[in-house]
């Protein structure tokens, strides 16, 4: 017998440590000698509202007929100093995405959806335009580290003033626009010159902490007659603390940013390792209100990783106001849609996957400064789409909340919830399922 | 609210709003307002307004936001952000002035007769702002067209991501001044203690003796020094996009 016993092959079998995007990326910095640079937010799996579970009336509570017994959902924003408070139809709002990181057309289509279903856009860094004052019924103005574009009279012609100190994505990190989307439009109103890599600050320049954040505040208050709610933003990594000073400092409203928040541009690197999940951020938040006194007084505004009514419905059950969203509204108004498949994959990617926005060459007219792609954008369409979406999501968040017996979306609360894992049961205070455990409960 | 007509409202547009206001007996929110309201309450074409502010003490916020062509002389010493986002008017301090005067101002003129603190003139995008003696640390940073001079010496962090305009100090400026520096223009009379990431100093030609002596004389200021005294300095852009060979300068 001489007959040669072949020998199976073991299976290719990648690291889970060095995987194949790791690889690439090892790869890629090698070749170039820079950190990836992208847009959206955290990509990888992190505790989020998923992991949590309505707990629907049967005896014990008593639920609402669905389509035929009212469910409020309106919201009021800025009830603690200003004299115009804002009032939203629904509790979702558009996050805060700047003219340079985002088309004139897609400033628009943001606004247009927006007032359709009566809730409020945000500016961004790079001021504001005339596309969005024009077709945003409620516009929220951002006050930026940077402040780019930054000008009294838009301040006056604004609903809100929003203090950005951090922002989900980054918290601690500033602004990056590369060159390529530094169009003669967007440096005039930038004051830089074109084409550069514009990275813009991490921190304000006129101020060193919340002490004096409550003289900033004033200040801006004295400017615009105590007229208009200020609100203050921030990237969730000490949520707790974080909002305590952003009270203290005179905050009318607070928007907190969990990890998964989207930003224009960031190192991956910086996305996916720094601050905390949104689901992680919110009962920390509320806590600090609620030991203040202040919950329900000075608003909280929730956003990073929004997708569906019952994402809002967990947000607002979990304490907060309302919502804002600015991934899930540009999927809305077209961003990585199958419709350009071609385009992707001639920039090396797929839908769904496109995230690239600082390279300016966005298929769907979005993310770009390119006059050319950004005409294929409809303002119009584009506009309905959003609202839709926002309709679909405000009658998501009604549904569950008629099922937990709620005549108001407010009324949703930490009791209607149970969490599917430990983790989430943890970060959001609620029970595992099936137990009346809440781990770490007391330790807070 | 205790706002003092000098002359009657019968007298000509140019002193029928002539006033005191003093801050031991009327607020800052008054003050502030009453300046919002002025273009509205101006007869049209008027543009000698003239206001005098009393007892500041240090309060915050004093002018700010103001939009209107109007002198407002301010008799002390004043907190954070005076005349901040200032669009037109003429304010003069007989003091020295807290953090962040004429933060973000796009036009007009502030000029300070005592010391300033820190962030003096942050972002400002336009107007003039003088300081007659010393200014903290970080004066003109991120500053986007405004025209600074300090006839005293400066702080550190200075001029950090100026943006545009010009910045003359008469005296001597801290450490890593024009950090990061963009296209913003600084002429220094005195020493300066480093340099700040991609700031370099720059041949001061004629045609900069020519363009900072304009800017001197626009505001009187002249004969106050030799403008062949200065020394220029700017952005190296270097940093303008990003190397990783430069890595070590950030």
């Amino acid at each position: 017998m001489n007959e040669q016993v072949k020998i199976p092959r073991t299976t290719p079998r990648f690291s889970a440590t060095f995987d194949p995007h790791t690889l690439s990326e090892i790869r890629r910095a090698a070749a170039t000698g820079i950190y990836d640079i992208r847009g959206g937010g955290s990509k990888r799996h992190l505790p989020h509202f998923d992991d949590l579970l309505f707990l629907g009336a049967s005896m014990s509570r008593y639920p609402l007929e669905g389509y035929r017994e009212k469910c409020g959902t309106s919201v009021t924003l800025g009830t603690r100093f200003a004299k115009k408070p804002i009032e939203l139809k629904i509790p979702i709002t558009i996050a805060g995405m700047s003219f340079g990181s985002l088309s004139a057309q897609a400033k628009e289509a943001l606004g247009r959806g927006a007032s359709l279903v009566g809730t409020s856009t945000t500016t961004g860094d790079g001021g504001m335009t005339q596309e969005e004052r024009g077709h945003s019924n409620i516009l929220v103005y951002q006050y930026l580290p940077s402040r780019y574009g930054m000008n009294p009279d838009d301040l006056r012609k604004a609903d809100a003033i929003e203090v950005v100190v951090g922002q989900g994505a980054k918290p601690g990190g500033g602004g990056m626009l590369l060159g390529q989307k530094i169009s003669p439009r967007v440096a005039q109103m930038r004051t830089l010159p074109e084409g550069i890599d514009q990275r813009s600050s991490c921190r304000h320049p006129d101020w060193t902490g919340p002490d004096d954040l409550e003289i900033k505040i004033e200040e801006l208050r004295e400017i615009t007659d105590w007229e208009k709610p200020i609100y203050v933003k921030v990237g969730a990594s000490r949520p707790y603390y974080d909002i305590a000073l952003a009270v203290k400092a005179g905050a009318d409203v607070i928007v907190l940013d969990g990890m998964q928040g989207g930003t224009a541009a960031t190192q991956e690197v910086f996305i996916e390792h720094v601050g905390i999940p949104t689901l992680a951020a919110i009962r920390p938040a509320v806590q600090a209100l609620q030991d203040l006194g202040m919950h329900r007084k000075v608003q909280l505004i929730v956003s990073g990783g929004i997708r569906n009514g019952a994402d809002v419905a967990k947000a607002l059950a979990l304490g907060a106001d309302a919502v804002s969203i600015g991934t899930a509204a540009l999927v809305a108004l077209g961003d990585n849609d199958p419709h350009w498949e071609s385009d992707y994959e001639m920039l090396g990617t797929v839908a769904g996957a496109y995230d690239d926005w600082h390279e300016g060459r966005d298929p769907a007219g979005i993310t770009t400064q390119d006059p050319d792609l950004a005409k294929r954008l409809d303002p119009i369409g584009a506009g309905r789409r959003l609202a839709n979406f926002l309709s679909v999501l405000t009658l998501e968040t009604q549904t569950i909340a008629r099922a937990a017996g709620k005549s108001h979306v407010h009324n949703l609360e930490p009791e209607d919830l149970v969490a599917l894992t430990v983790e989430a049961a943890a970060m959001a205070g609620v029970p595992l399922a099936g137990t009346n455990w809440i781990p770490g409960a007391g330790g807070r | 609210m205790n706002i003092r007509s000098q002359t009657q409202t019968k007298d000509t547009a140019d002193t029928a709003f002539a006033r005191t206001i003093d801050l031991d007996t009327s607020s800052v929110r008054e003050l502030n307002q009453f300046l919002h309201d002025l273009p509205r309450a101006l007869p049209p074409g008027s543009n000698a307004t003239a206001l005098r502010v009393l007892n500041p003490r240090g309060v915050h916020a004093v002018a700010a936001g103001v939009d209107a062509d109007v002198t407002i002389e301010i008799a002390g010493d004043v907190g954070y952000y005076c005349g901040g986002m200032n669009q037109h008017a003429t304010i003069l301090i007989d003091g020295s002035a807290g953090i962040g005067l004429g933060e973000n101002m796009m036009s007009g003129l502030i000029h300070v007769r005592g010391n300033a603190s820190d962030s003096l003139g942050a972002t400002a995008h336009g107007g003039t702002i003088i300081v007659d003696g010393n200014a903290s640390g970080r004066c003109g940073i991120s500053m986007k067209g405004v025209d600074i001079i300090v006839k005293g010496s400066i702080g550190p962090m200075s001029a950090f991501m100026a943006q545009a305009g010009t910045l003359a100090v008469f005296g001597d400026v801290g450490e890593a001044f024009g950090d990061s520096l963009y296209e913003a223009q600084l002429y220094v009379r005195g020493s300066v203690a480093s340099l700040g990431a991609d700031c370099i100093e720059k041949p001061m030609e004629e045609a900069h003796r020519a363009a900072l002596y304009a800017k001197l004389a626009q505001q009187g200021l002249a004969g106050e020094v030799d403008v062949g005294t200065f020394r220029r300095y700017g952005s190296a852009r270097t940093l303008y996009h990003f190397h990783v060979d430069n890595a070590g300068a950030y």
